[in-house]
């Protein structure tokens, strides 16, 4: 079965991603976006009901940290690349308006 | 109108965890410091760096699912919810959603003298954002990540609570419940106890719910409570219009009294949520869950009746002091130190609490050490100062903690013991006011009064006002 | 002597007889560079101060026995997504362009600990994802055989770099075959080890539950040094798995007798260059010849495992890019109106093509409505997957099959058909997972005179096995490729 990605879903994902594609690169991202999820679809030939989905895998479990201090001031190596910063903070257009 | 309407409503509480370090890695969670001090790669988003989960946040959030009597999952697992924000350093929040710690518990409140039970749907753990300042001349915000990837638990409930004050008694039970377990200080002020508020309202009878929306950015319980209000208020409004309530999120603005569609084209509430690659599962086994119940540490209502046979102190008493764990932690430490629970419980109930009032003081934000209340304590009941010597000197251990020692010596308030002393006082004092101590001679019992207060006052307050009683009376033999 | 014709092994012996100085070593990595980068492209950034102050301080170290290990003061190439503190680390990304990591990633801190000395950072294809390296906003690299053809990807520009002598060794990083399948593309051996062996912490993430990194090298005996030097449990990665075992060299032996090894027929089948399939078999029998038992088996959904690849890698890669968004490194568009148009601009100036393509996928199958039927499906088939290796482990000791379906392809071929290009990774791809090691070895040329790789396969923590089939195989034949350092030799 064939896909069909409209522009409102291209214009959508695009949204979520925050990417903003020229009319051609959105052309592009539609078919690109077809073909991709035909060829995905080739996944629904298999029956995997009943299997559980997997996301690890291996069996490493548990892996903690103790609750103990390890890291001091941090604010000279964390805006060491800022693009524009302020007061010792990473500075970005007004967030409310 | 004519029609009768319900409110239902749903929290979503986040709480702020008192580990000393944050949910994925090695930095401070202390509130306060400069802009970015408590920062690294891992909380800062940077390229390459990884989460590590603090074993800790772990341990609080079973602590407080077995404490709301919820059931613990034991493979649960984190998942990433991703929106672009940029208190978010990595532009997606590390959560649960799919398998979160606990589920299926329950609160039980009380009003007035009805119990009603609060269902918790589920209690997941995850991170934290940084803080936005917003500058006021600039077009521009400011981003400071000291809080991002400070622990939270977020609790969510079942739309159970049908009033504010319902909402307030469940807040308040959730608070002591986790101040009791220690694992937050939960204060609203400084944004550790947080409140979504899903609500919705129905003709009563219906069983069918309303349309809901959330409001987010509640920062007090008085907020709360005006926004549940509020909300309730204008959805009515809405329905009696013959209108529709939208499904939305609305932020509560408290300085205007009303909340506001948080409705923008770039945030499609999307969170494409899936399995956190980067963190291993937790399996947690019977032993864990065991070992969290025995360690679980007395509980407000264990508490209260402790209180009342072991102390012997009143209910309603045992009743203010247990309302705050911090309080309830002061009356233990003092009494530690003095052996004198009554005495210690007068302290809080009367003094204390009058201060608390009149300066407006939370309790949980009392300041004065368990020392310097024993030593209080112990100076009055030596009589090496009189009653009214201490209340003064507690004014200043209740707002400075000052060591009462050191302030009765240092101001010269100590009771005046030596007897040759008050004999000349006393006698100036029979010779200054003839016609009161005539009328006591004259058997007017309460003319002794009068003379007793003059001594006090000669005495500058130092001197101990029985003594001074019985001296008067030989002295007017 | 060339310098740089020695493995890193040798040219390590050498500098600790005192043969050659670590300054020599280095001297000679840039001098080769310098004849051959142009050609080439093999590097994004080269660090020459850094490397030559570093020089100097493990000559002292080896001097005053501190450093005694088989890789010190031997010079390397780090693929450029690994951090390097205060080396530039762009992923071969316009959007990282200034960027300048605090940190250093694991992998290349135990290579420090060994005594490398890092020459600079390799080009490859835009945060990994492509398989050509010419996704790079650096410019393509060059297959150092034969400039007109890709050096494969994504780390084309450490197995370039490799092969055209412009260092002894060097670090890459594999999702998808993005060490195995260049390495058969320049002939040069490159081992992705068993997921969780070697540290992520410092690798700036592709697809998280893939990504593995691993060596590049000249040889067999190389390859297992470096993976020695590297592997490490690392608490700060918490899929950092403590293994029993890190003693890769042990399993230097030439000896393949009573080995069983299983060989795939689908692996073999439609699809593959003949010239590739007749050098693959041709390996298999030197390895029979020495005394592997080898056998043909059916290895199932081998079809499935590219488009399964594609929903999770691209899933993960859309949510860890996320944070390419112009507010704490790395590019910022110049002009924007509010927030979201600085997301917006900023990260649409700031990847190419292929990124922006996975991205916009990988945020789809995760979108509402969709998660179940795309992102589920593909990790309930990763299990089917492993569950088939799992049958074939239980039978075979290595399996065997080429790296790639054909030799290496012309430059500016491959980007315009992305399935095409994507089912150029069908032998390495369900490697990544179900999270087993793979090696590809050299194994001579197609009648152009481009490498082939043969790729062994192993069971998860059995990397000991792939590297003594691999040695014993070297060890017959001698090496099948001559680097081109060699090659040119003045
Ligand atoms: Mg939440
Ligand atoms: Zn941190």
């Amino acid at each position: 079965m064939a896909n069909i990605i409209s522009d409102e879903t291209i214009e959508y994902v695009g949204i979520l991603a925050k990417l903003e594609l020229s009319g051609e690169e959105k052309e592009n991202a539609k078919q690109d976006m077809e073909k991709m999820l035909d060829y995905i679809d080739t996944l629904n030939e298999l029956d995997t009901a009943g299997i559980e989905p997997m996301s690890h895998v291996f069996p490493v479990q548990n892996v903690f940290r103790e609750d103990v201090v390890t890291n001091g001031d941090g604010h000279e190596e964390t805006l060491k690349n800022a693009p524009l910063q302020k007061d010792n903070s990473f500075e970005v257009p007004k967030t409310i308006g | 109108m004519t029609k009768q309407y319900e409110t239902v409503i749903g929290l979503e509480v986040h709480v702020e965890l008192a580990t000393k370090t944050k949910i994925f890695c090695g930095c401070s969670t202390a509130f306060g410091g400069a802009p970015n001090t408590h920062t690294c790669p891992v909380c800062t988003g940077m390229p390459g760096s990884l989460p590590v989960l603090n074993k800790q946040v772990v341990e609080y959030a079973m602590a407080v699912g077995l404490a709301a009597n919820c059931r613990i999952t034991q493979v649960c697992k984190f998942d990433r919810k991703n929106y672009f924000y940029p208190d978010n350093p990595q532009n997606y929040q590390i959560s649960q959603l799919y398998l979160p710690i606990a589920r299926d518990g329950f609160v039980e409140i009380e009003i007035g003298d009805t119990k009603k039970k609060i269902g918790i749907h589920e209690m997941h753990m995850e991170e934290d954002a940084g803080k936005l300042i917003h500058d006021e001349w600039d077009d521009t915000s400011l981003v400071d990540y000291n809080r991002s990837g400070v622990p939270l638990i977020e609790i969510v409930s079942e739309p159970d609570m049908r009033s504010a004050e319902e909402v307030m008694a469940y807040l308040e039970k959730l608070r002591l419940i986790i101040q009791y377990l220690g694992a937050s200080d939960c204060k609203l002020q400084e944004g550790s106890m947080r409140a979504d508020v899903n609500l919705s309202v129905r003709e009563v009878g219906t069983t069918e719910l309303g349309t809901r929306t959330e409001m987010k950015n509640l920062n007090s319980f008085k907020a709360i409570s005006r926004a549940i209000e509020g909300e309730r208020a204008r959805q009515i409004e809405l329905l009696e219009e013959g209108k529709a309530v939208i499904q939305e999120t609305r932020r509560w603005d408290d300085n205007k009294e009303y909340s506001y569609a948080m409705r923008s084209k770039e945030d499609a509430q999307d969170y494409r949520y899936f399995p956190e690659p980067d963190l291993a599962p937790i399996v947690i086994s019977d032993e864990w869950i065991a070992r969290m119940k025995e360690q679980q540490p007395e509980l407000r209502t264990e508490k209260l009746e402790r209180y009342k046979s072991e102390f012997k102190i009143p209910e309603y008493d045992a009743g203010i002091i247990t309302e705050s764990k911090h309080m309830a932690d002061l009356f233990e430490a003092t009494t530690a130190i003095c052996g004198k629970p009554k005495k210690v419980s007068n302290w809080l109930m009367g003094e204390t609490l009058r201060l608390m009032k009149e300066r407006d003081v939370e309790a949980d934000a009392l300041k004065f050490s368990p020392e310097n209340l024993a030593k209080l304590v112990e100076l009055t009941e030596a009589g090496t100062i009189n009653s009214s010597v201490a209340k003064e000197v507690f004014e200043q251990v209740f707002a400075e903690n000052v060591d009462p020692d050191k302030y009765v010596e240092e101001h010269g308030l100590k009771t005046v013991n030596d007897d040759g002393a008050l004999q000349e006082v006393i006698a100036k004092v029979i010779a200054e006011n003839p016609k009161a101590a005539a009328e006591f001679k004259g058997g007017k019992e309460k003319a002794i009064g009068a003379l007793v207060g003059q001594t006090m006052k000669a005495m500058q307050g130092k001197a101990n006002p029985a003594k001074v009683n019985e001296m008067l009376r030989a002295a007017l033999k | 002597m060339d310098i740089m014709s020695l493995t890193a092994v040798e040219l390590g012996r050498k500098i600790k007889e005192k043969q050659i100085l670590v300054k020599e070593a280095v001297e000679a990595a840039f001098a080769q560079i310098e004849a051959v980068e142009s050609d080439i492209n093999s590097y994004v950034t080269l660090d020459k101060e850094g490397a030559r102050k570093r020089a100097e301080e493990v000559q002292r170290l080896i001097d005053a026995g501190e450093l005694t290990g088989p890789l010190a003061g031997v010079p390397v190439a780090v693929k450029d997504n690994m951090c390097t503190e205060g080396i530039r680390t762009t992923c071969s990304s316009k959007i990282l362009e200034n960027f300048k990591p605090t940190f250093t990633s694991e992998a290349v801190l135990n290579l420090e600990k060994a005594g490398a000395v890092i020459l600079g950072k390799t080009n490859m294809d835009e945060f990994a994802m492509g398989s050509t390296t010419e996704t790079s906003y650096y410019g393509a690299t060059k297959n150092p055989h034969n400039t007109n053809h890709v050096p494969g990807g994504s780390s084309g520009g450490s197995c370039a770099a490799v092969a055209a002598g412009e260092c002894s060794y060097a670090l890459g990083s594999d999702t998808g075959g993005s060490i195995r399948q260049p390495s058969s593309f320049c002939g040069v051996v490159g081992l992705k080890p068993t997921y969780g062996t070697v540290s992520r912490y410092g690798l700036i993430a592709y697809g998280s539950s893939l990504d593995q990194i691993g060596p590049v090298a000249k040889d067999v005996t190389d390859c297992a040094t470096i993976l020695e030097a590297i592997a490490s449990h690392d608490t700060k990665d918490s899929t950092s798995v403590k293994r029993e075992d890190y003693d890769f060299t042990g399993a230097l032996v030439d000896d393949v007798k009573g080995m069983k090894i299983g060989l795939p027929r689908d692996y073999f089948g439609e699809g593959l260059d003949p010239e590739v399939k007749a050098a693959v078999q041709r390996a298999v029998k030197v390895l029979e010849e020495k005394g592997a038992v080898v056998e043909e088996f059916d290895l199932g959904l081998v079809k499935y495992a590219i488009p399964a690849y594609y929903v999770i890698a691209s899933a993960e890669a859309s949510s860890n890019l996320e944070r390419f968004d112009g507010v704490k490194y790395g590019h910022r568009a110049a002009d924007y109106d509010g927030l979201h148009s600085m997301y917006k601009k900023t990260r649409s100036e700031g990847f190419g093509a292929e990124v922006k393509r996975r991205i916009m996928l990988g945020s789809f199958v995760l979108s509402s409505g969709y998660y179940d039927a795309y992102y589920l499906k593909a990790l309930r088939t990763k299990a089917l997957i492993k569950a088939e290796f799992d049958k074939a482990f239980a039978k075979y000791d290595v399996i065997i099959g080429p790296a790639a379906p054909t030799t290496a392809p012309e430059l500016g071929k491959s980007l315009s058909d992305p399935i095409k290009m994507y089912l150029g990774d069908i032998y390495t791809i369900s490697l990544n997972l179900a999270g087993l090691p793979g090696m590809s070895v050299p194994v001579g040329c197609d009648s152009k005179g481009l490498p082939i790789g043969m790729q062994l396969i192993g069971d998860c923590f059995k990397e000991k096995n792939i590297i003594r089939a691999g040695y014993t195989y070297e060890c017959a034949t001698g090496k099948e490729y001559e680097t081109m350092a060699m090659g040119k030799e003045a």
